[in-house]
């Protein structure tokens, strides 16, 4: 057995698994373990920006973020959650800079911030309206690669230890705790055991469980998946948010700073449609306002040419006409090439189309997962509704949902969740791993590890996995994206119960040690299934509509019944159960009259 | 746009790949796969479809498959690039040629190790020094100082420069342009200070003065980042020992 110990092992090297690292580093025994080398990780591809109320451009404050974030989830998230991400996040946003982050620059020298959808602030014309801000402070619309490389730059300046291309497969967990993980290393095919006080799962996102996503290849929520199996509930399942704007057929992501810095949606018919849909913010709606939108444009037949996709027009003579510059004022090619370069070159290289020239054809595509593995605000993971900890299991970032995107996350907060909750989850880890001895050594933790792999390598093929991943791609696509109803939930339920069972029964061509990624694709197809079949069962038991969920069967919210969090546990092979966890209230008390800090409101843009 | 940016036209492609299984072959040999393409698809689509369906033993890096993460550099059709960010109707020709991307060792197929590229990147002290006591708030860049390393902040570390060099093919102890250009974003960083210890780790006959100013690592780069200015600009500033400012910053327009 290969045998490694340390205080905390974190599993993803991303934005949240790097900056977990760098605060466990500081005190205890740290490792992170990730499949891919860190700076490939899908933080790289995050693109316009990262909030905080700063004010470098104009007043703004933490509760205005605070209150954005909490109608921007439709109210389904946790407000206590949700004031640390926006009141830390400004320490946050220094902390980076301090590291080196290569913010872009107003004129007198600060970090400066441009708009994006859903953030806002009272109009200071006293009418009770809310107008956008610019709180999102950018790299360009290269804002997640520099991120990634500022963290990785730091932790190899403080020597964190790293295990590159070592796969997790499974967690050790032992009378209901955890005490490490057993990983695969991927150049030799060897099993490796590290046995922890403390394990971090910040894997990301699993958005390959739809056909069209902007998710990396390598985001097959690997942690969730297998957290799940160990009997740990998922929540909030049934809130995956579909970005407006993806490019036509390949679903690589446009940042939202396109419309932020101005740009414009259009039908076929060359109408501005989401003045229709938010009259007030239009463009600046937030995710999943414009993605329904999009859906119902193209249904009526006003897509481009009577096709599935609509433009995206970020030609500084459209900005001018509209007027939708940040400034108000006029701007020119040069300014934005600029401010988006990596968005005008995607256009260039994957559709042919020059966007300083012409409008770029674009289509909802699968981009964030709002649930994930359960937590609370020090990022332990919990079992039940009433917030049972899962000793020595953490989980930030993206695999996790601590909640503060509730039901749907507002542009941008995601890099805030990552370095807010990272580093409280390498704070905890750390101060778990003070407080607690190591578990006694662990029995043949890798047995069901073997047991596994030997399954897969050998059983015949008797089809290529790959049709299986592409038939759960487009059942979820189709009848579990943007809107569902109960019939199209049954038919995903299905579907998955028919591909569950057809994948157990396919192997991989390749038997070999070294390199063997058909295998491991094929793990974490299994990985992908098994979310997938929680995301329907979430999804068929949520019978409203808020946020990214959209049952056309049950149009409205409903907040008499469905105002809580979603558990889904797995109980056994393709039978899982429901329980509901209530949505932390700030409330406030005045004169004996208790009321709630974020009073429910209908939710409009 | 035009109608024509989104026609798709199938094609059959010819894939020519250079394989080697260390636990089966004693050498790397060719295999050829034949496949349709269409003229959209990334070149990475065509591999992945080789590997799905007809050979699955076929072995490559890949994640973000648009350009961002740097899994995937290769030599296509014998010029280094990253497989996603090539399209099909780009590829001249009915063949596609693809091999492991040199200076490296093979270990599968198209994937090469990637711990000596790493090491020379960690060797020029890739990160911020500045141990003065920061202030509350951000530490003050005016955009034009900003501007002064911009291109080099751009960077994936996908080694498609270093491994088309060809000093660097025949001295692996040659740190590369990748690690010049890592040192190049700290050295012109205003806010650093440890621009003099770079400086000298690059005066080195391994260091920046094995470069030859061939121009691969400019015309490799999926990041289009000018890499052999940035690796002129050290040199410079090396031989004035200075790091003022020898041409304009970027003109920016500030909303």
């Amino acid at each position: 057995m290969n045998y490694h110990r340390f205080d905390s092992i974190i599993v993803g090297a991303g934005g949240a698994g790097l900056m977990a690292a760098l605060e466990s580093s500081k005190s205890v025994g740290t490792a992170v373990v990730s499949k891919l080398y860190p700076t490939r990780s899908h933080t790289g591809a995050a693109q316009g920006g990262i909030a905080a109320a700063l004010s470098n451009l104009e007043e703004d404050s933490w509760e205005n973020h605070a209150y954005d974030t909490i109608k921007g989830g439709d109210f389904l998230v946790d407000q206590t959650a949700a004031e640390i991400l926006c009141r830390e996040a400004i320490d946050a946003i220094y902390d980076l800079e301090h590291m080196g982050l290569p913010f872009d620059r107003t004129a007198d020298g600060r970090i400066s911030q441009r708009r994006f959808g859903g953030h806002t602030k009272p109009s200071p014309d006293g009418s009770g309206k809310r107008v956008p801000v610019m709180r999102a402070c950018h790299a360009a619309d290269r804002t997640g690669h520099m991120i990634l490389q500022t963290l990785y730059q730091q932790c190899i300046k403080q020597g964190v230890t790293f295990f590159d291309e070592f796969h997790m497969l499974d967690l050790i967990m032992e009378d209901g705790e955890c005490h490490g993980i057993v990983a695969i290393e991927i150049a030799t095919g060897e099993l490796h055991t590290f046995h922890a006080k403390s394990v971090l799962l910040s894997t990301g996102g699993f958005g390959r469980i739809f056909k069209v996503s902007s998710n990396a290849y390598a985001l097959t929520g690997d942690g969730p998946a297998i957290a799940w199996r160990h009997g740990v509930p998922l929540e909030d399942m049934e809130f995956f948010q579909f970005h407006p704007t993806g490019i036509y057929r390949l679903g690589i992501l446009l940042s939202e700073a396109c419309r932020g810095d101005g740009g414009i949606m259009f039908n076929g018919k060359g109408e501005r449609f989401m003045e229709t849909y938010a009259p007030n913010m239009k463009d600046l709606a937030s995710r999943d306002v414009c993605s329904r939108a999009i859906y119902q444009e193209v249904r009526a037949g006003r897509g481009v040419g009577g096709k599935d996709y609509v433009y995206l027009d970020i030609r500084a003579e459209t900005i001018n006409k509209y007027g939708t510059s940040p400034t108000g004022g006029t701007v020119d090619s040069h300014w934005v090439e600029h401010r988006l370069p990596d968005i005008i070159d995607f256009a260039r290289t994957y559709l042919g189309v020059d966007p300083i020239k012409e409008p770029m054809p674009i289509q909802p595509t699968a981009h964030y997962a709002m649930g994930g593995v359960p937590t609370n605000i020090d990022t332990e993971v919990i079992r039940d509704p009433s917030g049972t900890v899962v000793p020595g299991l953490y989980s930030a970032g993206e695999s996790a949902c601590v909640s503060v995107h509730g039901a749907n996350r507002l542009g941008t907060n995601s890099l805030v969740d990552l370095v807010v909750f990272g580093k409280r989850a390498g704070r905890a880890m750390a101060e778990h791993a003070r407080q607690t001895k190591f578990s006694t050594k662990p029995i043949d933790p890798e047995a069901p590890t073997k047991q596994l792999i030997e399954g897969v390598l050998a059983r015949p093929r008797t089809e290529p996995w790959v049709k299986i991943r592409d038939e759960m791609q487009r059942t979820m696509m189709d009848n579990c994206g943007v809107y569902r109803t109960g019939e199209t939930l049954t038919t995903a339920k299905n579907d998955i119960a028919q591909l569950q069972s057809r994948y157990k029964s396919t192997g991989v061509q390749d038997k070999g040690s070294v390199f063997n990624t058909g295998l491991l694709e094929v793990l974490e197809l299994g990985c992908l299934l098994d979310l997938a079949e929680a995301t329907v069962a979430s999804a068929l038991a949520r019978k409203e509509s808020r946020g990214a969920h959209s049952r056309e069967d049950f149009p409205d919210r409903d907040d008499t019944n469905f105002f809580g969090h979603t558990l889904v546990y797995r109980v056994g092979e393709g039978e899982t159960s429901i329980a509901y966890k209530d949505v932390d209230v700030i409330t406030l008390e005045k004169d004996g009259q208790v009321t709630t800090k974020y009073p429910l409101e209908i939710r409009k843009y | 746009m035009s109608t024509a940016a989104l026609a798709s036209d199938m094609r059959t492609l010819k894939v020519k790949i250079k394989r080697y299984n260390p636990e089966l072959d004693e050498a790397p040999h060719w295999e050829e796969y034949t496949t349709e393409a269409d003229p959209l698809d990334r070149v990475l689509d065509v591999i992945q479809k080789v590997k799905w369906y007809q050979d699955e033993t076929l072995a490559l890096r890949r994640s973000c498959a648009h350009g961002v993460c740097g899994s995937d550099a290769m030599r296509i059709n014998g010029v280094n690039a990253l497989a996603c960010k090539i399209l099909v109707r780009n590829v001249k020709g009915d063949t596609l040629t693809l091999e492991p991307i040199l200076g490296l060792p093979v270990i599968k197929d198209l994937i090469v190790d990637m711990k000596p590229f790493f090491d020379h990147y960690k060797s020029v002290m890739p990160f911020l020094i500045n141990d003065e006591p920061a202030p509350t708030t951000e530490r003050l860049q005016s955009p034009a100082d900003r501007a002064r390393f911009d291109e080099t902040t751009k960077c994936i570390l996908c080694a498609c420069c270093t491994t088309a060099c060809p000093p660097f093919w025949s001295d692996n102890k040659y740190v590369g342009p990748a690690a010049i250009v890592n040192a190049h974003r700290f050295i012109f960083d205003s806010r650093d200070r440890g621009a003099q210890e770079r400086l000298d780790i690059l005066n080195d006959a391994e260091g920046v003065w094995r470069c030859r100013t061939v121009f691969n690592c400019t015309s490799a780069c999926p990041r289009d980042i000018k890499v052999t200015q940035a690796i002129s600009e050290v040199k410079r500033a090396l031989l004035g020992g200075s790091i003022e400012m020898d041409r304009d910053p970027l003109q920016i327009i500030e909303a």
